[in-house]
Formats: structure tokens, sequence, C-alpha cells
């Protein structure tokens, strides 16, 4: 199958300008190109304007990291302190719970919340009822287009004292337990619900590719005596393979931000131990705390983080299986 | 994004000639058994928790607390249902959130189309830049705080723009929205250039009434993000009377689980809730979106195939 992956951002522009003109001619066709779409550009005005204030101004935002900040004044703060909340953070041990909570919360989201869908899909792709699969989808959908607060207060009821969870609890003769109170419980809580709202969502973009596998080679599989099984393993999967490839990348780069708002719904104090992430904390640290130099010190840690995994796991996977987001 | 070339195809147009009864072998038929449950038990377990919901929303406080509600309402009553629709602030709230989700939906519907059509221009010099400039944010953003900082000091706390603005422009609706403009025959836009109009009138004359399906697609992703939204609320919005009704279920659902509310954000919302009024709230903060769901999904399939295929 012909599967190419292109990249948007960083091709280079196919156009009349070779790199190694002179500057002079470059102005010139900067001059005539603005001449002639003048109106084109235009047009980019007011999403530049948004990209640069809401998106890069905050990111230059990032220096009171590096500046004692003061609420109401300054937005970059007021002098320099160098890398003072960096060190303070370093030293400071619930950093390194909230970093290892951030990890292993990641790591555990990664390794369900990736694969599932994709075994979701190949399920529906052998389902040969097509009513029946449409089905199955459009009910597997749904959880996505719930509100994170739904999808949190759903859990609640769930697991209350009173709720589903404990009556099973109850009938296989055990005590009910106050799950989200108990940190040992957050991370099975935390993961279920999330698989339970994207797996669904999750399978499209697989179903999408499952289709444009030639069936010839399926053919050829068989008539070399493949099993299902050895179809699946031989021809299915490295049919979506560029699919899985880039979705895994994406998940990569979510990595660090790992469910922020549904963790602030989901945790309390009694489960900080295991539920408390680096977005989480510096939220307090910034708002309870009101250290937004610290907690934007963290936030820029945190970010750089998810840059360096996202750009890794791309380079890893160009070098790899030659496919990549850019 | 990835490309699938051959996924222009339409999905399941054809059937598969190896899907043949006569090929199957005993273990694929005891596959496809098990299979059957499995997905059974998908459809079963996503529904379940609405299922549950509904019924505690109509059951009497005593079944619930003594935890025998599960699939069917025990000792009905709609009295929580009254109750709560008689809170004024649960209204008020509403009302917000349809006016935020208007009027946030709109302003990003035409940013996201004015600079999709932009980077859907093909040979406009300075594209790629302008492309990167928009994916470069999907993989590093300023951070929480830097961010609280700035709508602060613009002065938008406690107004619609501190939820429309910050997010006026989703990258991958943008980039979504570029591919499908992409897809469009050049023919007529040339056709248009050439009878003398320019490029705002073949924008809005000639291209938007050709991308009527994909503004739809992009309108539902929208609103549904900005329905669903409560943080910006939560951060933003000082008074209660200004909160959407996501935040003020947040602050039902956070009074009694002991999650604090932190700092002088928000003041909780003492509702002393007894176990039926969440799940009133729940029911009736989902209804809507349970109500168009059925009839809107395969707009949002669409749109998500066309970002996939061509990105």
């Amino acid at each position: 199958m012909s599967t190419t992956t292109t990249l948007t951002p960083s091709a280079p522009a196919p156009g009349p300008t070779a790199p190694d003109r002179p500057p002079r001619a470059a102005r010139q066709t900067w001059r005539r190109a603005l001449r002639r779409d003048w109106q084109l550009y235009s047009l980019a005005i007011l999403p530049l304007l948004f990209f640069l204030i809401f998106r890069y101004l905050p990111m230059l935002g990032n220096v009171i990291a590096f500046r004692r900040f003061q609420p109401g004044g300054n937005i970059f703060g007021e002098y320099w302190v160098g890398l003072r909340y960096f060190k303070m953070f370093l030293n400071d041990p619930t950093f390194w719970n909230v970093f290892t909570n951030t990890l292993v919360l990641g790591a555990l989201t990664l390794l369900f919340c990736f694969p599932l869908p994709i075994v979701l899909a190949l399920l529906l792709n052998e389902v040969r009822a097509r009513k029946l699969k449409r089905f199955v989808q459009s009910v597997s959908y749904l959880p996505h287009f719930l509100s994170i607060v739904i999808v949190a207060a759903i859990v609640m009821q769930l697991l209350s004292m009173d709720g589903t969870v404990n009556q099973l609890v109850r009938a296989g003769g055990g005590e009910a337990i106050p799950f989200l109170q108990r940190p040992e419980w957050f991370r099975t809580i935390y993961v279920s619900s999330e698989v339970w709202q994207t797996v669904g969502w999750g399978t499209i973009l697989y179903l999408a590719a499952l289709t444009t596998i030639d069936d010839d080679l399926y053919e050829a599989a068989r008539i070399d005596g493949a099993s299902r099984w050895r179809q699946t393993w031989h021809v299915t999967l490295p049919g979506i393979r560029p699919t899985m490839v880039t979705l895994l990348i994406l998940n990569i780069g979510t990595f660090m931000a790992v469910g922020f708002e549904k963790i602030l719904l989901l945790y309390n104090p009694l489960t900080y131990p295991t539920a408390d992430v680096l977005s989480t904390y510096l939220f307090r640290m910034g708002f309870a705390s009101s250290n937004f130099s610290y907690a934007a010190a963290i936030g820029l840690f945190e970010a750089v983080i998810g840059l360096i995994l996202v750009m890794s796991a791309n380079l890893i996977a160009r070098r790899t299986v030659g496919t990549s987001l850019w | 994004m990835v490309t699938i070339d051959a996924a222009q195809r339409p999905t399941g147009s054809k059937p598969r000639p190896r899907r043949r009864g006569i090929q199957e072998t005993r273990g694929y038929r005891a596959f496809r058994v098990v299979n059957g449950i499995i997905l059974t038990l998908v459809v079963v377990v996503t529904l379940y928790p609405f299922v549950n919901i509904v019924a505690r929303s109509m059951s009497h406080e005593s079944y619930i607390i003594a935890g025998q509600v599960n699939l069917v309402p025990r000792g009905f009553t709609l009295d929580t249902y009254q109750l709560l629709m008689s809170d004024s602030l649960f209204w008020t709230n509403y009302r917000n959130t349809v006016f935020y989700t208007v009027t946030a939906t709109v302003i990003s519907i035409v940013m996201t189309t004015c600079y999709a059509y932009v980077l859907s221009k093909k040979q406009l010099k300075g594209r790629s830049a302008l492309v990167g400039i928009a994916v470069f944010t999907m993989f590093f953003t300023g951070g929480l705080i830097p961010n609280y900082v700035l709508v602060t000091s613009l002065g938008l706390k406690n107004s619609v723009w501190a939820i429309a603005l910050p997010n006026a422009i989703n990258v991958f609706n943008l980039l979504v929205m570029k591919a499908f403009f992409e897809s469009l025959p050049t023919e007529l836009e040339e056709a248009a250039a050439v009878d003398g109009l320019n490029t705002y009138g073949i924008l809005l004359r000639i291209v938007l009434p050709l991308s009527k399906a994909i503004v739809a697609t992009m309108v539902l992703f929208y609103a549904v993000a900005f329905w669903n939204s409560w943080f910006a609320a939560f951060l933003y919005m000082d008074r209660q009377e200004l909160w959407p009704v996501t935040v003020y279920l947040r602050n039902l659902i956070a009074g009694a689980t002991g999650a604090e509310n932190v700092g002088s954000i928000t003041e909780a919302n003492e509702v002393q809730a007894e176990a039926t009024l969440k799940a009133v709230t729940i029911v009736l903060t989902t209804l809507p979106i349970l109500l168009v769901y059925p009839f809107v999904q395969r707009y949002f399939v669409r749109g998500i195939m066309l970002g996939a295929v061509k990105g």
C-alpha cells in the first residue's frame, strides 16, 4: 500500500526562491509577493496576532521562572534571580514525588490507552454485520463527547460508598471501600476512566487505515497458506503501522501533561501521594501559595521535557520505521 | 500528520473476498463468538454508567444510600429534578454556557477559516513559516502560569473573552480545514479571479459555499469543546453568576469529595447535596449532548477522517 508521511511544518517551501539567492533578490520577491497576495496576507493578520499574543507571548512569559514576580506587577517579573527557583524545586522532596507520579501515570496511560484502540479496531474490523459494527462504534465514541467534569462526576458516583462498584464488592462479601480516598486505588481509577473515555474514539483512525489495506495482500497471504492470525500479524498490522507510529508520537507528546484537568477533579489531599502530578502541583503552588515564579519554573521544566520527548520519539521513529510527524 | 492516500476510498464500500464462510476454520468460528462477547461487553461497559446515573437521578434518597440502585430507579421520584430546576443559579449558569459557546465558536470559526484558507495556498510565499508558527504550538506551550498572568493583565477576567480568545484556534482543527481547502479544485477560484473577484470575494462567494460540510464539522468540534470546557471559567470567573454549568457541576461534586477549593478562585457552592442532586445535575448537563449526538456523530467522524487522510 502506498502510505507516505508528509509533514506540514518544516518542508522547504517549493517556490521561486532558491536558498542561495542573494538577499536583495529575496527582498524583491517578497515585495512582489506582498503586492500580489496582500489580501491573502491580510486574512492571516488576526490569526497571527492570536498566536503571537496567546501562544508565543506566554512562552516568553516563562522568563518569570528566572525572575522575581509580584502578582499585579510587571508580567515579566521585577528582577533576575537566576536559577533560584529551579534549584528550589530540585531540592524539594515533594517535587520528586510529584515527578515520579507524573512518569508513572503517563506510562500507565500510554501502556493502556495506546494499544487498546488498536485491539478494538481489529476486533471491529472482523465484524461482518455492518449495522452491528456501526452501532458498537457509535456507542463507543460517545464518552469522548462528554465534559471532563461529567466524566469525573460519573466516576465519583460509581465509586461512592453506595455506588455500583461497592455494591459489587459487598455482593462478593467484602467491605465497601472509599476508593477515591485511597491513594493505592487512584492509578487504577484514573487509567480505567481514561480508557473508558478514549478507547472508542481512538479506533477511528485505525479503522480508516484498515480500509486502505489492499485485499490482494490478504489473497496472496492465503495462497501462501497463512492462517488468519498470521494474516493479521503479517498484513494487517504492517498496514496500519504508519498510523500507529503517528499516534504513538502524538501520545508521547502529551505524556508529561497527563490529564491535568481530570486529576484536578478527582484527587484530594488524601490521594496526593499517588495522584499529585507536576501540573496539579504547580497549579497549587501558583494559585494556593501565590508562588508564581516557582510554579512557572516547574511548568517550564515540564514543557521542555515534553518537547524533548516528542522530538526524540519523532527522530527515533524516522530512523527506525521511516514514519514521522516531520 | 499522516497521509493515507488510498483512504479516500469510501469506508467499507465493497465486501471483502476473504470473508467467505467456506474458509472459516473452527478456530475462527470460536474467535467470532469471543469477539461478539467482547464487543457486547464494550457496549455494556460504555453505556452502564449512563443508565446508572439516570436511575439514581430518579430514585428516592433512601434506596441510594442503602446502595440498592443500579439499573432501574427505586422509589421513583422526580422531586430532585423540580428542586434543581427551581434553582435560578443553575439556569443562569446554563445560559452562560450557551452564551460562551456561541460567542467563542463564532470567533474560532472566523479565525480558523481565514488562517486555514491562507495556509491552503501552496504557492504563497512564507507559507511554510505560517504553518510552522501554528504547528509548533501543538508541542510547546507557555504553560498555565504565564497564560494566567497574561489573561489577567489584559483585563480579560470575568468576561467571555477569557474563555474565547486564548483558545480561538485549535491547531488540529486548523490542519483539518487546511487539508479540505487544499482538496478543492483551483479552477473555480481562478475563473472567479479572472472575473474580477478579489480574494475576500473568492473566499466568501466561491470557497465557503463549497465548504459547508467542513464548516459544519468545525462548528461542531468547537462548540462541543467550548460547551464542555470548565477550567478557563473556573480560573477566570470570580463570581458564581458568571459560571458555565460545568463549573456549577464541578463545585457540586467537589464539595463532597474533599477536593479543596483552591485559594480565592472559587467560593464553593455550598449546596447541601443530597445523593440524587448530583445525579440529576449530571443528567441535565449531559442531556443536550446525548440528544444531539446521534444526529451529528457522523460529521465528527467525517471531520477527523479528513484530518487523518490529509494533514
